[in-house]
């Protein structure tokens, strides 16, 4: 086993090409769980039991299924159906639906730890539903749950190799295909681990200034 | 005589078995200075919360102003009242909380100025300018940009009673206001809402264990036990002058424990 500089110069644009694909499914998979996990924790206090049942149903049962299953069905079982996604689509929505059940915790747990006392104000206040979730309860609870939130983040980041399953051409993907055609692996597999390794260092390092940042709340 | 401007007729609430309300009626002129006092699960603070809309009632009717605050009169029928109707009714009705409740993550300013655009559309420069007043009103107008956090206790109930009249409310709740502050900053608060009640005629009612405050305050006192007016009547009459043996035993007890009457 002999590790060849020269063949890691060759292969490593590939593997950057990789590395975009891998950070943009990342952060569009990110804004989705965001936007996604807001809107299962209001619907979750939804007074209609329809409502807040069947997305209750919905979370659990995302949740308890494999992430890599539900690639699957939604790049190779939807087609069935006439939805045809491209799989970096396919991949985005994937990571953004399992993950988002996960997230749609933190604001519970964010939503729950506004004191009763600022919802009886706002109420005082006259303000309606609408100003008072946008203007008095998530603008105190998303800051104390932002480093929870970019935790699920790191870890959506480490999964993405999941997404080479249904072919999006990711920093997993582009190894696996330079590693088969030269039938060497060491260096493509070492690299795509330092890639995720310098990632997540890094991103750890945005995560204490985060939980610095916003961690507290003054009152 | 005018008509009052509080009328409360028969209405009962629970929590869970518990019993906190059972058939109250009782009626509050437009102006007038109510002081309601009494052992605590008397059932004071409960009908402050429920004029307030923060709960709701189990029966019975409550009119403010001319107007019922839990039904709606549709074709002669009363009818619950939704949330539109709820929400003109609670323009009449302003709130002032013992924890202050403000708004943490805005300014003083922001705290003062938030509902009247949001609620009635008024522009930030007119907003702020009506704000300013009020500051000035409670001796806070030097801290506007500041954050709750940096305030006292007194100060930010004094934030608290500038942004309840912000939306020039007929009717005032203080709902012992002055219970969670340090003794050397009560009487800032209580300063402020001697002055209030001088300089406007709205309608207040306070629950508090303040009693010497109550005396000189109010024009009526109330006084609760298990969710009834045992006695009402003058402050003198009821600090002074106890009839009923329920009131004599609650206020020997209270200056016992070191409060003035």
């Amino acid at each position: 086993m002999d590790w060849d500089w020269d063949f890691v110069w060759q292969i490593m644009p590939t593997l950057i090409q990789g590395v975009k694909i891998t950070i943009l499914a990342t952060i569009l998979g990110s804004i989705l769980a965001a936007i996604v996990g807001l809107g299962i924790a209001l619907g979750r206090r939804s007074e209609n039991p329809l409502v807040s049942r069947s997305i209750s149903w919905f979370a659990e049962f995302i949740r308890g299924t494999p992430l890599l299953v539900q690639l699957y069905f939604i790049f190779y079982v939807l087609p069935d159906i006439g939805i045809l996604l491209p799989p970096l689509v396919a991949g985005v929505i994937g990571l953004g639906l399992h993950y988002g059940t996960y997230t749609a915790e933190v604001y519970r747990a964010g939503i729950d730890n506004v004191p009763r006392g600022q919802w009886e104000a706002a109420k005082a206040c006259n303000l309606n539903g609408r100003h008072t979730w946008t203007h008095i309860i998530l603008p105190q609870a998303i800051p104390p749950m932002i480093p929870a939130l970019a935790n699920y983040f790191i870890a959506m980041f480490k999964e993405t190799p999941l997404l080479s399953a249904i072919t999006v051409l990711e920093l997993m993907n582009q190894a696996k295909s330079v590693a088969n055609t030269y039938y060497r692996y060491i260096e493509p597999m070492t690299l795509v681990g330092a890639f995720f390794l310098v990632i997540s260092l890094c991103s750890v390092v945005l995560l204490r200034w985060l939980e610095h940042r916003y961690g507290r709340i003054e009152r | 005589m005018p008509a009052p401007i509080i009328k409360i007729d028969a209405i009962s609430k629970s929590f869970g078995t518990f019993k906190v309300l059972d058939g109250l009626s009782m009626q509050v002129m437009p102006g007038e200075k109510l002081a309601l006092i009494g052992p605590s699960g008397s059932g004071k603070t409960t009908i402050l919360r429920i004029l307030m809309t923060l709960e709701k009632i189990d029966g019975g009717h409550i009119q403010v102003d001319g107007e019922q605050l839990y039904h709606m009169e549709r074709n002669g029928q009363l009818l619950p009242a939704d949330e539109r109707h709820l929400a003109r009714m609670r323009q009449k009705i302003g709130m002032v909380f013992q924890l202050f409740n403000l708004f943490p993550h805005k300014c003083v300013m922001d705290n003062v100025t938030l509902a009247p655009m949001l609620t009635k559309g008024v522009a930030r420069a007119a907003a702020e300018k009506r704000a300013m007043e009020l500051l000035d009103m409670v001796g806070l107008a030097d801290k506007a940009k500041a954050m709750p956090a940096q305030l006292s206790g007194g100060q930010k109930q004094r934030v608290a009673i500038a942004r309840a009249l912000a939306l020039s409310p007929k009717i005032m709740l203080f709902d012992e206001v002055t219970s969670a502050l340090d003794p050397e900053l009560v009487e800032e608060v209580l300063n402020v809402m001697r002055k209030l009640a001088a300089e406007t005629d709205m309608t207040m009612l306070l629950v508090t264990h303040e009693m010497g405050f109550a005396h000189d305050f109010a024009d009526r006192v109330l006084f609760f036990d298990r969710g009834r007016i045992v006695e009402e009547g003058k402050p003198d009459e009821i600090f002074r002058h106890p009839k009923q043996e329920r009131t004599q035993s609650f206020l020997k007890k209270i200056i016992a424990a070191g409060h003035r009457v």
